[in-house]
């Protein structure tokens, strides 16, 4: 049985089409990551799925409950932690910690062992005001206090925007650790580089969902030769190769841009062609799931 | 379950508490107007500069104007000629001048002999202030027809308060107003406060009903309002002398309806408005100025053009001033006022039914 099943959901604000015929599943305890820039739909769904929102069509489980019909049923038994912080500012770390806890009708201490190797890291901070601790003592406290009840399922929209690249190891982390306790974890990221920590991930964007797979197979689905150029004259670059024989894309990577192409490109050729650029560097590249996320979107 | 919601109760107590700024001003809010209303603004008339034009200062007329400038509304600021009267009321040296006719002496006893003479004294005055010119002209009358007519047609009592204190009539007002801003004003911005940070979200995801913790929310800023409650009281009883003679449990009483009408009103408000701006302006522009304008605390609603007259009626600061108004200073007790009581618990009823039935259980 799965832990989420999303079936053909849509929801549109006005006439903007948020999610536009979405369809997966998570397997129990996996993590499963949902990867697209900001406007894909990502916390729309999230916000479907919490049932904070109805959707126009289509149907979800989390579960196995109806989205729809029991949705208080689902609201007692999964954590959600909105992209915003959403924490009380002027309360202490313990009180908010203390105040989720009530609000699930449960004690601290009873889910404590499950908390504890996320807070007992910001415990030394625990009569300081929530307002005041760091970004990534702020998500440590939130996440934190939307595993207080034990939920079966966990969804973690956007959790490490805004966090330095540090507490963003350290929070995947402890994503994996919750992951061996069996928890099923939804999280939502901008961040492509981050997509390798979950056990399978979707792509998506504006609405849709371009892929599912996991991160390894993912990256497999790029099959076409990829090359990485460089040169001082960055801008200048990448409009001449645009225009060289047999190149499919290029964009903008890093410091450098990557080249995919087709079977008509040769590239002793194309390095006459863009000879000056005395600088021109080229090597072939491997794959990311950003080529991948890239390509699937030019389709 | 019963401890959880105490949880709420004192999650709420914190944010309050450690909102010194906004605590300080609730708190003293009520005690500044008081001041302000018992003391400063008022519209009793006092210190009224008066100038006298007496073709012959007779013994008739000095005998007036001993009489002026003795009364403690008036200042007597001298005699002057009938061709300064317009600039000295002009440059606002004075605010009344009163003319004294030629044979006053002689046409002030025909008058007392009842015999119909012609106009033996004018009054001039600067009506700019025409709340201030109207009362002064009723004083003057009364100065200085004393002894000039044998006897007065009319014998006034003034019931309830006979000194005519302006304070009696703005302590009722003070208090509709002040209930709404703390009960109201506050709570829906703390209600719409939790929807703009985000903490919404996460409370409707969890298997706690949202108006269960809104009814938690209401217990501080009830305790608070039950607090300014006795403060207004007490000033009202000790420093402005407010006889309270209705009893002072029925005052309270229909005190306590009224902060539950007010917090009703605030929940009402917090699910129309998203953000805390927009909650403070519904508050201020739906609430504040119709009971400014239109409960009676400013204005007698007998005054108001006939249409505001109409719309007085869903002020629920109306029906609460005006049973105060006649606990507090005519001293009937509660019985006397039950149509403003009734009407007050219909409002309240309709308000917390219609609320309760719009808050939303989601985001939209």
């Amino acid at each position: 049985m799965y832990a989420i099943e999303v079936n053909n959901l849509a929801k549109s604000y006005g006439r903007v089409q948020a999610l536009d015929g979405v369809s997966f599943a998570v397997r129990r305890g996996e993590l499963f990551g949902l990867i697209g820039p900001d406007g894909a739909g990502k916390t729309t769904l999230f916000r479907l799925l919490t049932t904070l929102l109805l959707p126009d069509g289509g149907e979800a489980k989390v579960d196995g409950l109806d989205v729809v019909k029991d949705y208080l049923a689902i609201r007692s038994r999964v954590g959600y932690m909105p992209g915003r912080f959403s924490l009380y500012p002027d309360l202490s770390v313990e009180e908010n910690l203390g105040f989720f806890a009530a609000l699930f009708g449960v004690g601290v201490e009873e889910s404590y062992d499950l908390v504890e190797p996320i807070y007992k890291q910001i415990a030394p901070f625990r009569t300081r005001r929530a307002g005041k601790l760091s970004g990534g003592m702020k998500q440590k406290l939130a996440l934190s206090c939307a595993l207080i009840h034990r939920p079966s399922v966990l969804f973690l929209d956007e959790p490490t925007t805004g966090v330095d690249a540090v507490s963003r190891c350290e929070f995947w982390d402890m994503l994996a650790g919750l992951k061996q306790r069996g928890i099923t974890i939804l999280v939502s990221t901008p961040y492509m580089d981050e997509a390798s920590r979950c056990d399978r991930i979707a792509l998506c964007n504006e609405g849709h969902i371009l892929g599912i797979d996991t991160p390894t197979g993912i990256v497999g689905q790029f099959r076409s030769p990829l090359y990485a150029i460089r040169s001082r004259r960055t801008f200048a670059l990448l409009e001449a190769a645009r225009r060289q024989q047999g190149v499919v894309q290029c964009y903008p990577f890093g410091e450098s841009h990557h080249l995919v192409v087709d079977d008509t490109f040769d590239k002793e050729q194309f390095v006459r062609a863009l000879s000056d650029f005395e600088d021109l560097h080229i090597e072939p590249a491997t794959p990311t799931i950003e080529d991948v996320f890239i390509k699937l979107m030019k389709r | 379950m019963k401890g959880n919601f105490l949880s709420f109760v004192k999650k709420e107590s914190l944010h309050i508490l450690r909102d010194t700024r906004t605590m300080l001003v609730v708190m003293l809010i009520p005690v500044v107007l008081m001041i302000l209303f018992g003391f400063a603004i008022s519209t009793e008339v006092n210190n009224i500069n008066v100038a006298v034009v007496a073709p012959e200062r007779t013994d008739g007329v000095k005998d007036a104007v001993e009489r002026l400038s003795q009364n403690e509304y008036f200042t007597f600021k001298g005699y002057i000629e009938s061709d300064q009267i317009d600039e000295c009321l002009r440059s606002g040296k004075v605010m009344a001048v009163v003319l004294f006719a030629a044979d006053y002496d002689r046409r002030a006893a025909q008058a007392a002999a009842g015999v119909p003479t012609e106009p033996i004294i004018q009054l001039i005055l600067d009506a700019s202030n025409v709340n201030t010119a109207g009362s002064a002209t009723a004083y003057l009358q009364n100065i200085l027809l004393g002894t000039a007519s044998a006897q007065s047609m009319f014998e006034t009592r003034m019931l309830f308060n006979p000194q005519m204190r302006s304070a009696y009539n703005f302590v009722p007002g003070i208090m509709g107003l002040i209930f709404i801003l703390v009960c109201a004003m506050m709570t829906s911005v703390s209600i719409v406060r939790e929807k703009e940070v985000g903490t919404m979200e996460v409370l409707l995801v969890s298997p706690v009903r949202p108006f269960k913790i809104i009814f938690a929310k209401m217990i501080p800023y009830f305790t608070i309002s039950c607090i300014v409650l006795v403060t207004i009281l007490l000033l009202a009883r000790y420093l402005l002398g407010v006889p309270m003679s209705g009893g002072v449990m029925g005052i309270f009483s229909l005190s306590l309806l009224y902060l539950v009408l007010s917090l009703s009103l605030g929940l009402l408000v917090s699910t129309i408005a998203s953000t805390q701006v927009a909650a403070l302006l519904v508050s201020a522009m739906v609430m504040m100025m119709p009971i400014l304008m239109l409960s009676g605390m400013l204005f007698p609603i007998e005054n108001l053009p006939k249409f505001f007259q109409v719309v007085s009626n869903i002020v629920p600061a109306r029906w609460y001033i005006d049973a105060v108004r006649k606990m507090m200073i005519q001293g009937v007790p509660m019985v006397v006022v039950w149509k403003d009581c009734t009407i007050l618990l219909g409002m309240t009823v309709v308000l917390l039914g219609v609320s309760l039935k719009k808050f939303n259980d989601r985001l939209e």
